[in-house]
């Protein structure tokens, strides 16, 4: 019993000094029923969709006050025409354009059921799935109250509109098509973070760290000399994922190839450079790992990777806008589904970079030459 | 200011919050000298090291390392000194040879190849050149470190506690190269708690709480002490010592072996207040004071400094 005692008196005392593993127990229980209560949904409302609207008549007004009201959409753009539209589906600007074709009202009542065009961006199914059901049944009932006496004929038995739904992208919502090119991401940030955060704590745990400062090295050396080798292995993995994707799983490879991996450099670099930062900090490498869990959480959670980033609540949405993971999955999956080119690659790639230059600072600074 | 002085610094210091860990500490160390530098654990030997060789930034103090400034021109210092660790400090994941080849390789030696074989070679390790390093005994280990701090053919030696965990061959094998070096024109600073190794050494300084206390040669050191030093025999002497230690004019009673040595800085006090103990069944015999009185003598005034 006194055994057992002075080995508790012990641990908890152990327990109380180490503050970061304290904090990490408290922390991560905290951290996860904030993100799993209140920022995931995996029914998400509230979609960003643009209009073009080509007929202004009172019925193409019914019909898009419907679609509003379902709570599923909100317009956010009101579009000149086709190509435009094109353009911020393309950059991931809104997740559905709703075209109201040109006579849309007249073809109406004259029971020629004019089509209602919805583009959705499919490239996650899982965001548009729940949008477009609700849609369907929207385009029976949304005239119901305009229809009413002699109009309602036109209801008919095939309903007074055709709802034309293009789910773009990735058309057949093959869930493989959204997962593989996500998880490239997701794996990059795993790995990238924890292996040079544990790089240069392992050299102080080591002792080897005061050796290498007394050496005429410049912090810049060591920090570079640090993070080109993980670079190397960064590029291995996204060519073996890129690989099983195409050949194993038939994931399309839309864009381009050699955008995709110079989009892959920036995200690896910004990554070895939190990794880089996180041990300046850390004590020693347990320290080093918990400290890459507290950002591999909302990665995973926050990003968009598991669960839609347009169903969460805008709070969450800003935190995810500042983790790398979330621009570089709307790269990587833009560029392997979607396509798109070097202008709206730009668009996504300089908040990575950002994100890396602000963390190579700080980790320049916080590794200083001297050991006070 | 000396012109062949290796190191001459005045009044390094260094605080850590509010701890003073080097206090002004004055050092002077000729080329080609071994200066044995010693003073107790947390005494602040490794701070002053790492000062010297541009790890640390020093809070206030002046002066050159191998004609360099001590505080501008870390990057020059770092160059030309080899610093070998209290702690065993380079890669046990790496051979022997890989070591030697990434030190090497930091410093921009010319003809790296040769540089390292020859080292290999004088080490006499050019056999076991691709065993890690982590496998070596520890005194293999500690040739390995010194090697390596060697191969850029530095003029200054940093060595903090090198034969700390050695055995008595390797460390004689140890001092025997480092004077070879020094007859070569090699400066040593070693930090050591050995006392047989503060005496191989040319001078001494001793530090303690982050002050020198005193500097010179091995006699210089103990004739500045000026100590008075009995040596007693007999039965139960722990006994005897602990009489004494409240008797004035002793200042210690200190058991060496079957003997005890009871010394004091006032020989006459000394002398006069202990004579009601040189009864039998004690012997009393006065003995040369060794480095060994002076220094626990040394620390013994200071421990009331630093509770003051």
């Amino acid at each position: 019993m006194a055994r057992l005692a002075a080995m508790l008196v012990k641990e908890f005392t152990q327990m109380r000094r180490d503050r970061l593993t304290f904090g990490m127990m408290l922390g991560i229980p905290l951290m996860q029923l904030v993100l799993f209560g209140f920022v995931i949904n995996a029914d998400p409302k509230h979609l960003a969709t643009g209009v073009v609207l080509a007929d202004r008549g009172p019925q193409a007004r019914t019909v898009l006050h419907a679609i509003c009201n379902s709570g599923y959409f909100d317009f956010v753009r009101l579009l000149e025409n086709e190509a435009e539209a094109e353009a911020v589906l393309l950059g991931g600007e809104v997740q559905f354009v709703v075209n109201i074709p040109a006579n849309f009202s007249r073809d109406l009542l004259r029971g020629e059921r004019p089509a209602l065009l919805v583009e959705a961006d499919a490239t996650d199914p899982a965001a548009t799935g729940n949008a477009l059901n609700t849609l369907r049944v929207l385009a029976e009932k949304a005239l119901e109250h305009d229809l009413k006496g002699p109009l309602a004929a036109l209801g008919g038995s095939d309903g007074p509109i055709e709802l034309r739904i293009h789910p773009r992208y990735n058309p057949e919502a093959i869930t493989q098509y959204n997962i593989i090119p996500g998880l490239m991401g997701v794996i990059l940030t795993m790995t990238m973070i924890l292996i040079t955060g544990l790089a240069i704590t392992r050299e102080r745990e080591r002792g080897t760290m005061e050796n290498l400062l007394s050496m005429p090295t410049r912090p810049l050396e060591v920090l570079i000399g640090k993070i080109i080798p993980y670079i190397l292995i960064g590029y291995i993995q996204v060519a073996v994922i890129l690989a099983a994707g195409y050949y194993l799983f038939g994931v399309p490879i839309a864009g381009s190839v050699s955008l995709l991996l110079i989009a892959a450099f920036v995200f690896i670099v910004a990554n070895l450079a939190m990794g880089i930062t996180f041990s300046t900090i850390a004590r020693n490498q347990l320290q080093a790992m918990q400290m890459a869990f507290f950002v591999f959480l909302p990665s995973i959670l926050l990003s968009g990777f598991m669960f839609p980033f347009r169903g969460m609540p805008v709070w969450a949405q800003y935190l995810g806008e500042i983790l790398p993971l979330t621009h570089f999955l709307r790269l990587v999956r833009g560029i392997m589904l979607k396509g798109i080119g070097v202008t709206e690659v730009m668009q996504g790639l300089w908040p990575i970079g950002l994100f890396g230059v602000v963390a190579l600072a700080i980790a320049a600074k916080r590794f200083r030459r001297t050991l006070d | 200011m000396s012109v062949t002085a290796a190191i001459d610094v005045r009044g390094m210091t260094k605080r850590f919050g509010r701890l003073t860990a080097v206090d002004h500490i004055d050092l002077e160390v000729q080329a080609g000298e071994i200066c044995g530098f010693l003073g107790p654990n947390g005494s602040g030997k490794t701070t002053f090291i790492r000062m010297l060789c541009g790890l640390l930034r020093a809070d206030a103090g002046s002066g050159t390392c191998l004609g360099y400034d001590v505080i501008r021109e870390s990057e020059q210092i770092k160059r030309r000194v080899g610093y070998m660790t209290q702690r065993f400090s380079f890669y046990e994941d790496l051979s022997i040879e890989e070591n030697l080849d990434f030190v090497a390789r930091m410093y921009a030696i010319p003809d790296r190849r040769n540089a390292v074989a020859a080292s290999l070679e004088r080490l006499g390790l050019a056999g076991r050149r691709s065993q890690l390093a982590g496998t070596l005994s520890g005194g293999w280990k500690q040739r390995l470190a010194l090697a390596a701090c060697m191969i850029h053919e530095p003029k200054l030696l940093l060595l903090d506690e090198p034969t700390a965990g050695v055995d008595p061959k390797a460390r004689r094998d140890f001092w025997e190269e480092i004077h070879q070096l020094a007859a070569a024109g090699l400066t040593c600073l070693i930090a050591t708690h050995y006392m047989d190794e503060a005496e191989r050494c040319h001078r001494l300084a001793y530090i303690g709480y982050g002050k020198l206390l005193t500097q010179g040669t091995v006699s210089e050191v103990v004739a500045q002490a000026n100590l008075t030093t009995w040596e007693v025999t007999g039965p139960r002497l722990m006994d005897l010592a602990q009489r004494l230690r409240s008797v004035p004019g002793v200042r210690q009673a200190v058991p060496f072996g079957n003997a005890l040595h009871v010394s004091g800085d006032d020989a006459a006090l000394l002398d006069r207040n202990t004579q009601p103990f040189r009864v039998a069944p004690y012997t009393w015999q006065s003995a040369e004071s060794s480095l060994e009185d002076v220094f626990i003598h040394l620390m013994d005034p200071l421990s009331d400094n630093a509770r003051a």
